[in-house]
């Protein structure tokens, strides 16, 4: 268990220390790109004169290496400020948006890992027949498809022909838990049809992997069944690789989805960051670059941890 | 018209018959769908319009950055709530006049210098504060102080003083400017308690509706202001503003009845937007035009031989037939068209290679120029380009297009680079467009057009309070930029917004889309 902890504590150190080049890099990028908050805010209706005016409001008139430690100070302390925009309380801002992200990502979760990892049991088990070439058919097919033409696709046939959900995900507060869900509904398939193929690809290779070892012969040999062979020898054996490959999917669920949030009308994080870098919101852009960053990496701990317990070997070392 | 059409129409707007059955039977009839819905919007109108009800709107343009400060908006889904809970002292008619709003009375002295706005009597705001005119004063000072960032300071600049007398609100300008009332209808100036200099967001306003929620860049719900004064604005009792910036996502959330109204439909679709069952589509002539920008005064296009050459290897009909898709129609190098009052057409310049390249001769030049060109610059500027690129090479004048990237394009090249495509949504007068980007000291001179007799026109017209002379004057005024600008203006687009069979009393509107942003305030909710 020593050598597990010692792990985890040096994935812990590296990931803080990995926040703060991110934040830096951040910083810099948002420094690189043509034009500044002040331009962006009034667009075609700036003058000389209100552009002075705003920018002294915002404090663009002091160097950028302040502002950065200014901002890194306020982490330092918790406190995220405020959009140079709207002036609105980022924190506040980020709760309701960070926690509508959480919703769809785990909605479309919920739907994706259990049929993922089922499709992919499904396909060893015929593996090379006609069920595995199908499944692997279909899910490859839609995860070449873009995921603007899924969700216009979902839109036209369940929202607009069928009319079994909206083809607007607004959710708002006050909204109950069953029409949240409903107005979520779209949005999350078409995630799920995204991430589908990669998860089941990776369950089905990693099983087939093991599935040539001796011990799997012997239980054959027992004369189990072969879907108790594949749930209770293989899957357990395969688990690691396999629940890298959902974390990693799960960190794009939350960090990747923009294009799903715009064409649904869903008011979550991407859309919110994507707002704010296109008006030069520094501020905005490095909160959410960090909380972006802190959610891949601490799912990739995640990951890395639950592997380091599911080994046996790292379990127990001599 | 047939008696047993006409009882059927009537049904339907008492909501006797439902819409689908009317069609049908009027179909049986021997009508045509089309004569059937224009038969049966004009019976829904003459019924009167149903108070109370949900009324959606989707719009585009929101975005999380945006502010509620009314002097900060920037989009159209800002200008919509803006109007939702804000009143202006006065507001655009239908025909391009004037709308008494929270002004009674309007009057200017005898040389258009001094303005009087009798503030309207009886009038709260939705925090039960009466409306005074130290309000309104305290409003324009936010809007048009030293330290303003408000998106009217620029139309605000000929003020040199403003005071209050009893419920007069009184405006002393540096010139005179016989079209200051529309300069203050402008979607910036709403009029707020103590001029909102307490709490610019607070969106506490004497308009039709208070906003009960404001999710910024994503949804706004309005409900009914019961003490409002005004009878014929806001039927419904609740409006619902939903943003949505993808186009195909905004037309579906129409087609699947999610919403009963939507602006910005894409040219390309419009016209199968339209057939769609239970859409109606509105394409609206308007002020706003799509333009090929030079600067007057950066080589090559200081040489007035070769921007005439660029004018006339332009070909207008194909610009709106292939970029708007027919909806809106061609200009004339000029910025202004028949939407304005006080506009005479001049001679249209039409696409002729071998005037251009007589010119392009005359000039000099020699090698290609460069036109940079963005998609956000206006809705297809790069096909647009490349059709310019065809036209004018059949004159013997090579254009190179570089796209450049939409993020930072208003910073980066309009305005900036001697020749780019933009666009621009229109004023209320043609003074108010002019002023803004053809007088010399402009600062949004955008053409770098610099012509002493133009500025010196542009200043009389103001103060000439006799219309015949001013008309003149306006139509000088044109064909100088017209002969000697640097605005190759091709086409003014149309507003295209739809509407669903679910809503009406849609009506005909000067300044923005979707009836200046007050569709959903004046269209009704049939059931």
């Amino acid at each position: 268990m020593g050598l597990a902890l010692t792990l985890i504590a040096q994935r812990i150190s590296l990931g803080i220390l990995m926040l703060f080049a991110v934040s830096a890099l951040i910083f810099v990028g948002t420094q690189i790109l043509p034009g500044d908050v002040a331009e962006s805010i009034l667009g075609q209706s700036a003058t000389p004169e209100n552009l002075a005016n705003l920018r002294k409001e915002l404090g663009l008139n002091e160097p950028a290496l302040t502002r950065y430690f200014n901002w890194l100070g306020g982490i330092m302390v918790g406190d995220l400020g405020t959009a140079l925009t709207s002036g609105a309380s980022i924190s506040e801002a980020i709760t309701s948006r960070l926690g509508n992200t959480l919703f769809l990502a785990a909605v479309a979760a919920m739907i994706s890992v259990p049929i993922a990892i089922l499709l992919g049991l499904f396909a060893v088990r015929y593996k090379d027949r006609w069920p595995d070439k199908l499944i692997s058919a279909s899910t490859l097919a839609s995860i070449s498809l873009p995921e603007f033409f899924i969700g216009y696709l979902l839109i036209l046939v369940f929202g607009v022909k069928l009319g079994w959900f909206p083809t607007v995900a607004t959710v708002y507060d006050g909204m109950s838990f069953g029409d949240r869900l409903n107005a979520v509904m779209l949005p999350a398939l078409t995630l799920t049809l995204v991430v589908l193929a990669h998860m089941m690809r990776m369950t089905r290779a990693a099983i087939l992997n093991v599935m040539q070892s001796a011990y799997i012969e012997t239980a054959e040999l027992k004369g189990l069944s072969s879907f108790k062979i594949i749930w209770k020898h293989a899957l357990p054996n395969a688990i690691s690789p396999v629940i890298n490959v959902v974390m990693l999917n799960m960190a794009y669920l939350i960090v990747g989805v923009v294009v799903v949030e715009v064409i649904f009308v869903y008011p979550g994080m991407g859309q919110y960051l994507v707002d704010h870098v296109s008006k030069r919101d520094v501020p905005v852009v490095q909160a959410c670059g960090l909380i972006f960053a802190a959610i891949y990496i601490g799912l990739n701990l995640v990951a890395d941890i639950i592997s380091v317990l599911s080994n046996p070997r790292l379990r127990h070392p001599k | 018209m047939n008696d047993e059409l006409k009882y059927l129409s009537q049904q339907v707007a008492r909501q006797r018959l439902d819409r689908r059955s009317f069609l049908g039977r009027a179909g049986a009839l021997g009508l045509s769908a089309v004569g059937a819905s224009t038969l049966l919007s004009s019976a829904v109108m003459a019924q009167g319009a149903i108070k109370g009800g949900t009324l959606k709107v989707a719009v585009e343009g929101g975005s999380s950055t945006d502010s509620l400060d009314p002097a900060l908006v920037t989009n159209s889904t800002g200008t919509m709530v803006n109007r939702l809970w804000g009143e202006p002292l006065v507001e655009l008619d239908a025909d391009g006049g004037l709308e008494m709003r929270l002004a009674s009375e309007v009057e200017a002295s005898h040389d258009a210098v001094t303005w009087t706005f009798k503030i309207r009597d009886g009038v709260t705001f939705s925090n039960g504060k009466a409306l005074t005119a130290e309000d309104v004063l305290a409003t324009l000072e936010r809007h048009a102080g030293e330290e303003s960032k408000s998106g009217a300071l620029g139309i605000l600049s000929g003020i040199k003083s403003m005071r209050t007398e009893g419920n007069a609100f009184i405006v002393e300008l540096t010139g005179p400017n016989a079209d200051l009332p529309f300069l203050l209808s402008d979607y910036h100036l709403m009029i707020q308690p103590n001029g909102g200099k307490d709490d610019p967001s607070a969106m506490i306003g004497t308009g039709p509706y208070t906003i009960e929620s404001a999710e910024l860049g994503v949804r706004f719900v309005a409900e009914k202001n019961p003490n409002y004064w005004n009878p014929d604005l806001g039927h419904a009792s609740t409006i619902e503003v939903t943003v949505i910036n993808d186009d195909t996502a905004r037309v579906a959330a129409l087609q699947s009845g999610q919403v009963h109204m939507c602006t910005r439909v894409p040219p390309k679709v419009a016209s199968l937007v339209g057939r769609m069952p239970g859409v109606e589509i509105h394409s609206v002539p308007s002020a706003g035009h799509y333009v090929f920008i030079m600067h007057c005064n950066t080589a090559p296009f200081d040489n007035n031989d070769l921007r005439l050459a660029l004018k006339h290897a332009i070909n207008r009909e194909e610009m709106v037939d292939k970029i708007l898709f027919g909806n809106g129609s061609i200009g004339n190098d000029m910025p202004v068209n028949s939407s304005y009052p006080l506009y005479t057409e001049a001679e249209q310049r039409t696409y002729d290679p071998d005037k251009a390249a007589f010119h392009f001769k005359a000039s000099g030049h020699d090698g290609s120029i460069l036109l940079r060109t963005s998609d956000n610059s206006f809705p297809g500027a790069p096909d647009a380009s490349q059709l310019f690129q065809q036209s004018a090479k059949a004159a013997g004048i090579s254009l190179d297009i570089k796209r450049e990237p939409s993020d930072g394009y208003w910073s980066e090249v309009w305005n900036k680079q001697p020749f780019s495509t933009s666009y621009w949504s229109g004023r209320a007068t043609q003074d108010a467009m002019y002023s803004t980007a053809y007088l010399s000291s402009a600062d949004w001179n955008d053409t770098r057009f610099f012509n002493p007799q133009f500025d010196q026109l542009l200043v009389a017209a103001r103060g000439e309070l006799d219309v015949a002379k001013r008309t003149q004057m306006y139509a000088d005024m044109g064909t100088l930029v017209r002969d000697e600008g640097g605005l190759i203006a091709p086409m003014f687009n149309n507003f295209i917004d739809a509407t669903s069979d679910k809503v009406a009393g849609w009506g005909p509107s000067k300044g923005f889309g979707l009836m200046n942003f007050y569709a959903p305030m004046k269209m009704w909710v049939t059931g």
